[in-house]
Parts: C-alpha cells; structure tokens; sequence
C-alpha cells in the first residue's frame, strides 16, 4: 500500500516539475508579446524611443552646481544657454541657441568710455556683452508655473499637509509655462553666487563678473538673516555686473578683457533659470521627498525630465513647447557623403523619448547592445576584441560579427590629455637648470607612450606632442607639429628617439648609467599614484620598465586619493600622473595648465607641475585674450616649444572615444564640445523592430533538456528511497 | 519576554553609539571634511572659499569630537560627532552630500532588494533543507556521495559566474529573459527569476552542506530509531522529528539574516541593474558621503540586533524548554 502511494507520488513529483516549468514558460511568453528577453514592456516597441543608460547616477542637475560629463548628459539637453557649438561644423565653432545673435562686446575704460574694438588688452578696464534673445521661447510644461484664476501661482507655501498625496513631480496635476525673458539668465548668473549653492566655477568667475565676489557677500548676509529655510528672491537683489536691459535683452560686465566668456555663455552654469522655478522647490516639505530643483530640471530645451529615479531610470522627452530649430544645412568637408546631411533643415528633435536606464556593469551593458536593446555603446576592454580588429597597417576596423549586425563606429580624438608631471619644485627632477631639463628629456624619451596605448587602451589614443591636443586651436599636425626632443620624423611619421639618446642625455645630465657622477649612487625617483586594484599592478610595473631601460630605478607611491591631492597641494610629490578635460577648445584653457601665476603649491592654481618659466608666462598673457589669427599661432608654437623644452610633462597621450551604434541610430557625430546634442540624433524604430526580432528568437528547448536530466536523475533516487523503506529501522540507523 | 526584549533594547543603545563612534573614527581617519568637500566640488577651478562654503552648507566646518570655543555641553554638542549622530536614533537620517533625503531614498530602494532577497532567503533555505535531509536520508550511497561532490563543486564557484554565466546562457545564447533590468508588479517576473534562480543555486552548495552536518547529528539519536520503529515513514521521520529538532542551529544561522535582507546584494544588484540598497554603502565610501554610510552602518547594527533579539525569540517557538526570562 505505501509503495503504490508513493509511486503515486513519485510520478506527481516529475509532472509536477513538467507543469512547473510549462507554467513557467506560459508566464515568460505571456508576460512579452515579442521577444522574451527584451526588458522594455510591450507597449514602447515600435516607438521612437532612444534606450540608453548611465552606470553612476549624477550628483547634480542644477545649472550652477552641475559640472560633470554624466551631469550635462542630461540637463544639456534640458536648459539652454545663450549660445552652442554648432553640431557638424569643426574646428568647434560657437553659433547663438537662445540668442538672436552672437553677443555684442564692448570695451570701455576705467573711466567709463567706450574704446575701439581692436584696443590694446591692456587698456581695457571692462567687456560688456550685449546679449538679445529670441523672442516667444516657452519654458516647458510645469507645475511652477501653475497659475489660478487670480493669476496667483497655484503652488505655494508647500508644506507636509499640501503635499500628503505627492511622491514625485508628477503628481502635481496642473502645469503651466510663460515666456523666457532675459531676466531669467540674469537670475541665473545671481545663482552662482548664492550661499546655499556651491557653484564650482564661483570662484573664477569672481574674478570676472563684477561684483559677484560681494554680491555673495550679501547674499550671505540676507541668507543669515532669514534663515536657511526661508527662500532668497534673487530678483530684490541687484548684481552690479549684470543687468536687464529690456525683457529680452541683458548684459554682462566683466573685468578687463576675457574674450573666454563667450565659452561660458555656451555652458548649462548660463542656462536661464526661472524664478518660479526656484521658489516652486525652495519648500523644506519638497526637500525631504527629494523633489528639488537639483533633481527635476526646468528649461526650454528640446527634452525635459518626466521620470527621474537616478537608482533606476531617467527617461526624458520631447518638449511640446519646444522653439523652431532646424538641422544644420552645412558641416565640414565629407559630412554630406556620411550622410550627415540628409536632415538638412528638418524641424528638431527627431526622437520622442530618451530612456536612461541605471547599468553599473559593462558585460550586462554590451550584451544587451548586441541583442538591439541599447542604441548605442562605447567599448569597454572587456569587449574590444569583440568588436575592434587591427588591419595590417595598424588601423581599426569592426570585426565580422560587428559588420554582419550592421553595427557602425564612430572615432574621434578627445579634447583631453593624460599627463606624467614633474614636480618643479623638486630639486631632483625639478629646477630650470640644464642637469634637471636634460634629466626629463631623457625620461620623456624612455616611456613609450605608444606602447602605453598600445597594452593598455587597446590603441584608443595617440601619444600627444605637446600640451594642445588635437581639434583645438593652435595644435600643428604633421613634421611641424611633432616634439623635437622625443621624436624624429621617419617615413612621413613621427618615430620616437632610439633609447641610447636618452641613455646620452642622461649621462650628460650627470646620472652615466643611471647612477650620480660626482656620488655613484643610483637615481632614485619617485611616482605618486593613485590606485592599487589588481588590473594596476600591470601599470605600475609597465611603468617600472620604462624606467629601468635607462637604468634608473622607479619607486611607485601608491596612495588613496586624499592623500595623493594633499601631496600635490603641499608640492611633496616628485612625478605624478594627471590629466584635463577641456573646458572650451581655446588653447588657453590647456596652457593654462603651465602658467606660472598658476601653480598649485602656492597659487591653488591647476599647474600641478608648479612650472614657472617668466618667457611662458609673458607670452600666456598676450595670447589669452587675443582671437584666433596666425599671430596667436606663431605664439603658441613658441609658447609650446619653451615647454617642450623645458619638458615639464611627459606629454602622455590624447584619449580617442570609439562609439558602437546599429545602422538604426542616425546622424552620429562626436561633438565634444556640444551638450545638447541628442535633438540632433535620429532613429529608425521600424529596423530596429525587425532586427531584435531576427536577434532574439527564444531557445526554449534546453529547457526541455533540463526538465528531462531532473526527471531521470530522481529515478534512481526513487528506487533508492523504495529499498530503503522496505529495511528495518535498526538497518536504516546504520 | 516582553521585559527580555525591553532589556535587549536597552543593552542595544550603548553598541549603537558604539558602532556610530567607531564608522565616525574610521571615517575621518581616511576622509578630512576638505577631502569630502573636494571629492564633490571636482578639482576644477577649484578655491578654498568653495570648500569653506561647501563645508559650512552641511555643517562639517564644526570640529569632530570636542569644540573647546563652545561653551558647557556645547563644548560635545557643537561638534560633527554629535549634530550628525543624534538623529540617527530617531531614524532621521538628513540628507546626503549631493542633496538627496537618505531616508526617502532608503525606503525607494529597499523593496527591489527584497523582491530578490526574500525569493532566495526563502527558496533557498526550503530547497537547501529539503535537498539536506535527502542527503542525510541517502547517507552512506553514492547519491550522497555525488550529492556532496555536488554541493563542494558548487561551492567553489565563485558568485560572479554564476551571475555572468547564468546571464550568458539564459539571457544572451538562449534569449529567454533579460539580460538585466526591473521593473514593478507583475513586470517584475521576467527580471527577477533569473537573479533569485542564481541567488538559489549559489547558496546551495554551502547551504545544503552546513544542514546535512546537523541533520547527520540528528539522524542517530534514539528518538529517531524509536521513531522508525513505530513504522513511520522515512520522510514523516526526517521531515517531523529530524527536522523538528534540528531547528535550533538552522534558525540560530537564518533568523539573524532575516531583518537584513533589505539591504541587499552588492554584486547581484549591480550585474543585473536591479535598483537596490547593495551598493548604496560602496558608492556612498567611494564618494566619501558620511552622511550615507553612518545611515547605513547605523541600519545595519539595529537590523542585526534585531535579528539576534528574533533569532531568541525563534528558539521559544520550537523549543518549549526555552524560556525568556
């Protein structure tokens, strides 16, 4: 009888597994009309959507605060500033965006009077830029800007009781808009220097905007005095440098003469910003359900944020109240023959919604990419050889695999350098004696950067001449353009010094051998680093080898980050690995990076190599405020062989990005400059449909498979339970 | 046990302050408030008016420990240590360094946690004691020997391929659920099975092992053969007085685990782009947000006294001989 019932069971167990995983797969298919494994619900196929992601969530979409890549990824698409790069033309050039035109600059004189355009920058006291508007641009669709009858804002004086039934931003049924005026960028520049904000570029432009450094002064006091939850109208407050002219005209008046500014005035920190807006978050009810102004953007752009869950999702889309733009109709040479033409003059954006999604992982990131679920990607190491192949003649190229899926890349070098300094203050390495220079010439022609980027950036990256890189004024291509002390020109190509001039250079520095002259001890050097994973062991000890070929001895200081920024602020660090991303592509905002008034250890500058050279220097001051001509040229060629020179950097290299995109995902240009680049991008739901579909056909028969090994594997676990049953108990004991 | 469980709430607020004490040292042993301040402003442009500000904003320009320029208890309560830890004890938890509510975010990314952290707790410890007690039943036969081979090779590998591996079979070769994601309600199946399958399987190995240990324990005792001696059916014996009195060290090992499981899985999260609380702490000491990892630390203590305070109170439910008292 107990045999029968538990064959009876027995027989249950494995229907029961055969239903189990029936049901499962009725769930999987049921709960996905297309594809099993696509993580977007049904409802969004076929729609113009743009799926693409984030793997760390961004601190700041506030305007004054935001500065990062992954911060403007967002609110650059969200608020305008006055001015842009235009999307094809290169070198980069500066075009109005919310302006009619470009600025109207005048000079005056400490007197007041108005001086020519072409005044000597000395005799300029001030720069005031006249900047209009275009008329009739809408804010998007609000709450801040909810109006009642009465014309009252709908909502004020938020508190935990108005806000019972509030989650997110959504749940403000009523939204509003009105027009953007001039007074709204003026707001915004106030905002930089409001106490309760901490605007990384306050500090510079302090130095420029006149009287920012005391309005922030009375901001401090006004802020003191309500109290820090009390919101601060910025509008009672007059900025003495800034003013409105008229609804749709203000100006900006600046100390002397920083033709930079107009840079800045393509930056989200000059976006406008509305007062509602600020006064709508300024709530500490609001605060506590992380509704702020930091987290929910408000602009005139061309996207705004719907869902903002930095955890989870962004998802953002197309303005209704967009302003008229229309795709660029000309670009450089070879932008009609990519296709980047075949929108000329068509209304933008041309997509619907963006979908962000959190991806902290690469491996997850690119599968996903591969199965047609992201649009786009950029290639981790982990999936280069995956994706990029060497032609014979050194050339990139996309693998077979990426050719059959119609994947298509996209290069360009960045508007960065990647730097190995020496400290100048060092007495070993350091100094403007002819031992020191010859010293770091030597070592600049012992560490093979292009070996560097070879091992460890898959050949994503060029070894860079000089401190300009290339795309930015002033950076010389070819025989002219390469580092005389590092490289020869061979065969139409810069090729590196053979290492026994090094080893001759460092003899006539004094170290024969490596090793002191006068003492006979070996150099000793030291590298301060940041770091210590596994995978830079590698990099330490690449660096090591580097070094020995010369027979000098590296020592590698390996220290947390904290430390490392002190050792560079108190000038205790010998070499030094360092890096800088551009700001705007004027070569001053690089050379600056050698200025002497500039230095780290006793200006808090950004010269971390504390390099002072009074000819650089002298030089840096009449090529900052000149425009683009061939006699800034002549002087940054100068400017850049006093530093190749003098050697104070290694000169390291010049990253390339490598974007991935599937032939459905149009009008692609690297724009390192720009922000506001997604209106520009154009998609072809329809391909996209038909190849995920062609991609990711369900296997369903290895489920079968499993079902069957579980089945047969309980058979004799059966049998065994059925022959122990029939034992004793004192036989099953043992 | 009410005045057991007052007592133990008691004892639990000298460990907290305790714990706080010792994540405030350690913190600003590595991180300095100008480290914090310019780990968030970046190094552009950077002046020491903005760290001074930056500082002044969220109150780290206070001294740590002990204000001497603060007069009577001022002198402890104007201090970091003291305005950043009190209103940990009434579960306020402020703001983190870029603004955000600690406390709302908590509470958001909590329940992705759990929606994977509950399946596998509890899929896990029902197939981990039922496959134990099969073991235990087949001791001695080659299923036992195979099944403990089995569970030594499971747990030799290591989490992150069961993850990759799980992802690359399931999701990219055989395309039968997302390779990552989440979603809410229903929609949330398709992303969940295969992270609370990895989470089952990975757990096995050393699961199944550790109870087949107390279940061999079990399995000769007298009461056990009086039990068989009665006729009972092998699985009435395991699964009713086997297991039974092998509760006490499974739940001295589980319970404990129980208030903690919303906090996550650092690695499970992050590969499959689940929302989650398990790299909230990580991210937070990379980027030298005090204000999170104290919230965090401080949850995480009062998550497992609570579990050790559960885990006693579990032991009166199967054990009637225990008291507490």
């Amino acid at each position: 009888m107990h045999g029968i019932l538990h064959r009876q069971k027995g027989r249950l167990t494995g229907n029961g597994l055969l239903y189990l995983g029936i049901v499962l797969i009725l769930l999987l298919s049921g709960c996905q009309q297309g594809e099993w494994n696509n993580p977007y619900p049904a409802s969004q196929q076929g729609k113009n959507i743009l799926y693409s992601s984030f793997s760390q969530r961004p601190s700041h979409l506030d305007p004054v605060r935001a500065y990062s890549s992954n911060e403007y990824l967002f609110i650059g698409q969200i608020y305008e500033p006055p001015l842009q790069y235009h999307y094809l033309k290169r070198p980069y050039t500066l075009s109005p965006l919310t302006a009619s035109q470009m600025p109207e600059v005048t000079y005056l004189d400490a007197s007041g009077q108005v001086l020519a355009r072409d005044a000597e920058a000395k005799d300029i006291a001030y720069s005031v830029y006249t900047i209009h508007i275009k008329p009739g641009i809408r804010f998007q669709p609000h709450p801040a800007f909810a109006r009642d009858a009465a014309g009252q804002l709908l909502y004020r004086d938020l508190d935990e009781a108005r806000l019972e039934h509030v989650r997110t931003l959504r749940d403000f049924k009523v939204t509003g808009s009105r027009t953007l005026t001039a007074a709204d960028y003026v707001y915004q520049i106030k905002r930089l220097a409001h106490p309760r904000y901490t605007s990384p570029i306050q500090g510079l432009m302090n130095e420029f905007i006149v009287g920012l450094k005391d309005y922030a002064a009375t901001l401090a006091e006004v802020d003191k005095a309500v109290g820090s939850e009390q919101w601060i109208d910025l509008r009672k407050y007059p900025l003495e440098g800034v003013e409105v002219v008229d609804e749709l005209t203000y100006r900006i008046r600046i100390k002397g003469k920083y033709p930079q500014l107009l840079y800045w005035l393509a930056m989200p920190f000059f976006a406008p910003m509305p007062w509602e807006a600020e006064q709508f978050y300024s709530y500490p009810a609001m605060q506590s359900l992380n509704i702020t102004l930091d987290w929910y953007p408000v602009g005139t752009g061309a996207y705004m944020l719907t869902v903002n869950n930095p955890n989870r999702q962004m998802i953002m889309v197309r303005n209704p109240n967009f302003h008229a733009m229309n795709y660029p109709a000309e670009g450089e040479a070879g932008d009609r023959e990519a296709g980047l033409l075949v929108d000329a003059g068509k209304k933008l954006p041309f997509i619907d919604q963006v979908i962000y999604s959190l991806e902290k992982e690469s491996i997850p990131y690119w599968n996903k990419f591969l199965q047609g679920y992201y649009d786009v990607s950029g290639i981790s190491s982990d999936s280069f050889d995956q994706a990029i192949q060497f032609t014979s003649s050194g050339d990139t190229e996309l693998t077979p695999l990426m050719k059959e899926k119609g994947i298509q890349l996209q290069t360009e070098v960045q508007t960065s350098t990647f730097y190995l300094g020496f400290n100048m203050l060092d007495p070993v390495v350091g100094g403007d004696s002819q031992r020191a220079r010859l010293l770091r010439r030597a070592i600049s022609i012992a560490v093979n950067y292009e070996e560097y980027i070879s091992i460890f950036s898959n050949g994503r990256g060029i070894a860079a001449q000089g401190i300009i890189p290339p795309g930015i004024f002033g950076h010389r291509e070819g025989r002219e353009g390469i580092n005389p002390y590092v490289y020869d020109w061979v065969n139409g190509r810069p090729q590196r010094k053979p290492i026994e001039e090094a080893k001759r250079l460092l003899a006539e520095a004094g170290y024969p051998n490596g090793r002191n002259a006068k003492t006979g001890k070996p150099l000793l050097l030291h590298l301060d680093i940041t770091g210590g994973g596994p995978e830079d062991k590698a990099n330490f000890d690449w660096f090591r080898k580097q070094f020995r070929k010369i027979d000098l001895e590296l020592v590698i200081r390996n220290t947390d980050y904290n430390r490392f920024q002190e050792k560079m602020r108190k000038g205790n660090a010998q070499l030094f690995t360092w890096g800088w991303n551009a700001d705007y592509p004027d070569p001053e905002n690089f050379l600056f990076l050698l200025y002497g008034p500039n230095g780290k250890v006793r200006h808090h500058g950004e010269n971390a190599a504390n390099y002072e050279n009074p000819e650089f220097d002298r030089l840096f001051d009449q090529m900052k405020n000149m425009p683009n001509s061939p006699e800034r040229q002549a002087i940054i060629d100068t400017m850049v062989e006093i530093t190749r020179r003098d050697a104070p950097w290694l000169w390291g290299l010049h990253p390339k990005q490598f974007i991935l995109h599937h032939s459905w995902y149009m009008n692609v240009k690297p724009n390192l400059m720009a922000h506001n680049t997604l209106m520009y991008k154009r998609l072809d739901p329809a391909l996209r449909e038909e190849k995920r579909k062609a991609w990711n056909k369900p296997v369903v028969w290895p489920i079968g498979l499993l079902l069957l090994i579980m089945i047969i594997s309980l058979v004799p676990a059966v049998m065994a339970y059925r022959r122990q049953e029939h034992q004793s108990a004192a036989q099953k004991g043992h | 046990m009410f005045a057991y469980i007052l007592r133990r709430i008691f004892y639990a607020i000298p460990i907290l302050i305790g714990v706080n004490l010792l994540t405030f040292t350690l913190f600003f042993v590595v991180n300095s408030p100008d480290d914090m301040a310019r780990m968030h402003l970046g190094e552009k442009h950077l002046t020491p008016e903005a760290i001074e500000k930056w500082k002044h904003n969220r109150g780290y320009d206070k001294p740590l420990l002990y204000n001497d320029k603060a007069e009577g208890a001022g002198k402890f309560t104007d201090t970091i240590f003291f305005t950043k830890s009190v209103s940990l004890f009434a579960f306020r938890f402020g703001s983190a360094d870029d603004g955000r509510d600690i406390g709302q975010d908590i509470l958001q990314r909590m329940w992705p946690s759990l929606a994977i952290a509950v399946p596998v707790f509890i899929v896990g410890i029902l197939f981990n004691i039922t496959f134990a007690l099969l073991l235990a039943f087949f001791r001695g036969t080659y299923l036992d020997v195979w099944g403990v081979i089995l569970c030594v090779v499971l747990m030799s590998i290591s989490a992150l391929f069961y993850i990759i591996g799980g992802q690359y079979l399931v999701g990219k070769m055989l395309h039968l659920v997302p390779i990552s994601g989440y979603d809410t309600g229903l929609n949330s199946f398709k992303f969940l099975i295969l992270p609370v399958i990895i989470g089952v399987i990975g757990g096995i190995g050393a699961g199944t092992r550790w109870y087949r240990t107390i279940f061999l324990e079990e399995i000769n005792k007298d009461y056990v053969r009086t039990a068989r001696a009665k006729g009972l059916s092998e699985l009435r014996v395991l699964f009713r007085h086997v297991l039974k009195n092998a509760m006490i060290p499974i739940l001295t090992g589980a319970v404990v685990i129980i208030p903690q499981l919303f906090m996550g899985s650092l690695l499970t999260e992050s590969f499959f782009g689940i929302p989650g609380l398990g790299s909230y702490t990580i991210d937070a000491i990379q980027s030298q947000d005090f204000a999170i990892v104290r919230a965090m630390v401080f949850l995480g203590s009062v998550a497992y006294i609570v579990g050790l305070i559960m885990t006693d109170i579990s032991y009166t439910l199967v054990d009637p001989r225990i008291r507490l008292d």
